[in-house]
């Protein structure tokens, strides 16, 4: 668009963008450093598995989400059965659980002490673990399928948008020409929301990749782990930025496939004109098994785990309705309202660059900055610190040498580093959600408002923010749920002696006593429900 | 711009909180608050200094490290020798010398050069099943042997306990000999490394294995626990290897920190924490063999009977320390 913006919109956007990007940078630099071979040891030992145990876990989850969520949501988008509508948005309600929280629960069922394996020893009168097998929980499978419960939402709810959009007409082509609904599905239905199902499973790769509690809670190494360890355990930054370095080979290359797969996607829906009427009116025996399933996957990946909570809670209330429980709570949302209000207030300067900019140059700075969503959280860790820990002695080095007493650590001694990875982790989503709300504004608007003598600030302030009230506040809540929920950065960026929900609950699943957290796991649960609940009702009232 | 304000209002205000209250000693202790918090707040009664203790379970002396000379770390308090010795490679420890202290503590639970000193003892026990087993004479070399097949529970390798005491194998058999040591242990595993010391404990009385790789204090602390007295009650605690060199113990311990700010109050702490009282309190809170000799064991860790420790040095073991890490990895123990 035509408007002389001046150029300090433009640097301000390039300036957010290098300060979101410096923990990349320094990621990268340190992984070239000389390591004392602490690196070529892992490569020689463990390190063949922790990468396979990866990409075979990324490959089961991925796999696994398909399975549970394309069923669903056939039946929710394209057929009729009793509750339909409830079910549509109660199956996004595992993404509120976190993974590590439902290992937790399935463990204590199914694992050789707990209640499953005792029953059935006492029915079928079984002495030891040698007269039967009941497959191991803590183990690669069943990490695969608990991360599949919790992660499926994703692909469902990218899914189920698309086979709503996919046109009547064609479908109702394909059966005029002689296809049961079962062909039409597999021939026209399934290939033409491939698009959306690759950025699903490419999304769900990257939350495996991420994740850090249920892997070394199942005692099964991958490469997230192995940062971890490699920092901690050997004492090596450099070894770990290294490993860190490969990770994100991973998870950029998976970027690449979604991207790719996204290319065409434009090709694919031109036009949507479903209405209600073209749903299938499922038989009774077929609205049983669509019901049945609908119900069986929410009880799996969220009733059971959540009731179990619930149960937990109010045995052990008294020991855990303590000050420590409130101070926790209370650091989590604070937290989390920071990094919300901190990543919506970037994300407009730099949407708000891209929209009135005539450079093309100036898509840049967005872009950049929606990289941090690759990091894994403990690979972001490794980057803020770099950075943080060299700006901190800076600032002293100038006290001292004007004579003063230094501040200390004023960023990594502080909350300030955390805010900082998770503000670098989460902008992405924000972002993106004013990436759409921006979309849904005609640039003649803006022309007009140039026209009427406004300059670009009394732009943004009195046409646009009006108009992206609903997508701002849509991006907030998504990235005050994921802060809550964020584990692995927190675990390694926390000022000490600071706690928030996510890691105290962590402290008592690694201890294997959970029940004394489960009031804290189920404020992380319910928070994490509001903005999902939000979310589908603002995606229903488009569709 | 109100919003702006604000933010940036909260954010100084956030970074204003953590940096404020210096004055008070700064403690950083692997050691769980349970513990530590009850014997701290003697001391202040006592002395009248202000503790902050901050408790951490994994990376305190990346952060020292890190930190660097803007550290606030007065003491570090760890809970095994391994973490002690970490400090000391990394240089982020200073000397002490207190005539009170070296008069608590043998000279073999501390430093020749005066940079870390034991606070406790446990042993590295094995636990046997009461039904299946009994109480067994039994060495950790025996752990390898094949009628123990499927029968051994144990969690990670790579956890400082189990390393310090694959450590021992070292300084003791040589690296070839625990190595194949190793991968006989891991053979008889009845299942692949996980959970912590109750877990192996909870594992024997179910029957899932006969002999579970524990601490001692667990033992006690189990005993007194409701919900965990039953898993004790089902396993019989078995002081390994004392027809020849002794169990293996290993010891908590604490270290002035090299950037102390608060240094000759620092070292008032360390002081309190080998008197009497306080090693008495470790003892009975958590079931931990005192280092000060004329301190006694509580009652119910006394009951379970005099053993012979192992005399080698504590040093020795973080000599190969690496080593042993290195070792589990070869033989991907925990795989």
């Amino acid at each position: 668009m035509i408007l002389g913006l001046t150029r300090g919109w433009s640097l301000t956007g390039y300036f957010i963008a290098v300060i979101l990007i410096l923990p990349l940078i320094a990621l990268i630099v340190q992984s070239t450093l000389p390591d004392e071979a602490v690196f070529s040891h892992l490569f020689n030992t463990v390190l063949p598995t922790y990468i396979a145990n990866s990409l075979l876990l990324m490959l089961l989850v991925g796999l696994g989400s398909l399975l549970l969520a394309i069923p669903a949501a056939w039946v929710i988008a394209r057929c009729d059965f009793p509750f339909r509508r409830y079910f549509q948005w109660l199956l996004l309600l595992p993404l509120a659980m976190p993974a590590y929280i439902v290992a937790y629960v399935y463990t204590d069922m199914l694992d050789y002490a707990g209640p499953v394996q005792r029953t059935l020893r006492d029915w079928f009168e079984w002495q030891s673990p040698h007269d039967y097998y009941f497959p191991a929980i803590r183990s690669l499978g069943g990490a695969a399928i608990i991360l599949s419960l919790v992660l499926f939402p994703y692909i469902y709810l990218l899914a189920r948008t698309a086979f709503m959009e996919q046109s009547s007409s064609l479908l109702y082509a394909s059966r005029v020409m002689g296809c049961s609904p079962w062909r039409s599905f597999w021939r026209l239905s399934l290939p033409m929301a491939r698009p959306a199902l690759a950025v699903g499973v490419a999304l769900v790769a990257m939350e495996t990749a991420a994740d850090f509690a249920t892997v070394s809670y199942f005692a099964v190494p991958t490469l997230t782990t192995a940062v971890y360890d490699t920092w901690l355990g050997y004492g090596s930054l450099t070894a770990a930025a290294k490993l860190s370095a490969i990770m994100l080979l991973v998870v950029f290359s998976m970027i690449g496939v979604e991207r790719f797969a996204r290319r065409k996607q434009q090709l694919f829906q031109k036009q949507s004109s479903f209405n209600e009427a073209d749903r299938y009116v499922l038989s009774s025996t077929k609205a049983w098994i669509a019901l049945g399933y609908c119900t069986l996957l929410l009880f799996l990946a969220f009733l059971l785990p959540f009731t179990v909570l619930c149960v937990y809670a109010i045995d052990y209330f008294n020991e855990s309705w303590d000050t420590r429980f409130w101070q926790y709570s209370l650091n989590s949302l604070y937290i989390a309202a920071i990094v919300s209000a901190v990543c919506m207030l970037l994300s407009l300067i730099l949407m708000f660059v891209r929209r009135v900019s005539p450079r093309k140059s100036d898509y840049l700075p967005s872009r950049l900055s929606s990289t941090g969503y690759a990091l894994p959280g403990t690979v972001l860790a490794i980057g803020v610190l770099v950075p943080l820990t060299f700006i901190d002695f800076a600032i002293n080095d100038v006290y001292d040498w004007l004579g003063e007493r230094g501040p200390g650590l004023l960023l990594t001694g502080s909350v300030f580093a955390l805010i900082f990875a998770f503000c670098v982790r989460f902008i992405a989503i924000s972002i993106g959600s004013l990436e759409n709300s921006y979309k849904r504004i005609s640039p003649s608007l803006d022309m007009a408002c140039i026209t009427l003598g406004q300059t670009p600030l009394q732009l943004l302030w009195r046409v646009h923010l009006p108009l992206l009230r609903k997508g701002i506040f849509a991006g907030a809540l998504l990235v005050f749920i994921e802060s809550m929920k964020e584990l692995p950065a927190a675990l390694l960026l926390r000022p000490i002696g600071f706690e928030n929900l996510a890691t105290y609950v962590f402290q008592f699943v690694s201890d294997e006593k959970l029940e004394h957290g489960a009031l804290a796991a189920i404020v992380i649960v319910l928070v994490g429900l509001v903005p999902l609940i939000y979310l589908n009702r603002s995606l229903e009232q488009q569709g | 711009m109100k919003l702006l304000k604000s933010v940036a209002l909260l954010g100084l205000a956030c970074v204003a909180s953590s940096v404020s209250a210096a004055e008070a000693l700064t403690v950083y202790s692997y050691r769980q608050a349970f513990l530590i918090e009850p014997i701290v707040e003697k001391f202040t009664q006592q002395s009248g200094i202000d503790v902050n203790v901050v408790f951490a379970k994994d990376g305190i002396a990346e952060r020292i490290a890190r930190e660097g000379r803007l550290s606030p770390a007065d003491v570090v308090l760890t809970s095994d020798f391994s973490r002690l010795m970490e400090l000391v490679d990394k240089e982020l420890v200073s000397p002490v010398q207190s005539n009170i202290i070296d008069h608590n503590i043998p000279s073999q639970y501390r430093s020749q050069q005066h940079n870390w000193f034991a606070l406790t003892m446990r042993v590295r026990n094995l636990y046997s099943s009461k039904d299946r087993t009994g109480k067994i004479d039994i060495d950790y070399e025996d752990l390898a042997l094949a009628e123990y097949k499927g029968k051994i529970c144990t969690r990670s390798g790579k956890h400082p306990y189990n390393v310090a005491l694959v450590a021992s194998m070292i300084a003791h058999d040589g690296e070839a000999k625990t190595k194949t040591w190793l991968q006989g242990v891991k053979a008889n595993l009845a299942r692949k490394p996980q959970g912590n010391d109750r877990d192996q404990v909870l594992a024997v009385k179910e029957g899932l294995c006969d002999i579970a790789i524990g601490n001692s204090y667990y033992y006690g602390n189990m005993l007194m626990d409701k919900n965990q007295k039953s898993w004790a009650q089902a396993v019989d605690i078995n002081f390994p290897n004392q027809k020849n060199r002794g169990a293996h113990v290993n010891v908590s311990g604490m270290a002035l920190a090299k950037h102390a700010p608060h240094k000759d109050n620092a070292i008032k702490l360390m002081e309190f924490l080998t008197s009497d009282v306080a090693q008495k309190m470790y003892a009975e809170v958590n079931m931990e063999y005192p280092v000060k000799a004329d301190v006694a064991p509580s009652e119910l860790v006394a009951s379970w009977g005099d053993f012979k420790a192992d005399s080698l040095p504590i040093y020795k073991l973080a000599e190969y320390h690496q080593a042993a890490v290195k070792l589990l990895d070869e033989v991907k123990f925990d795989l």
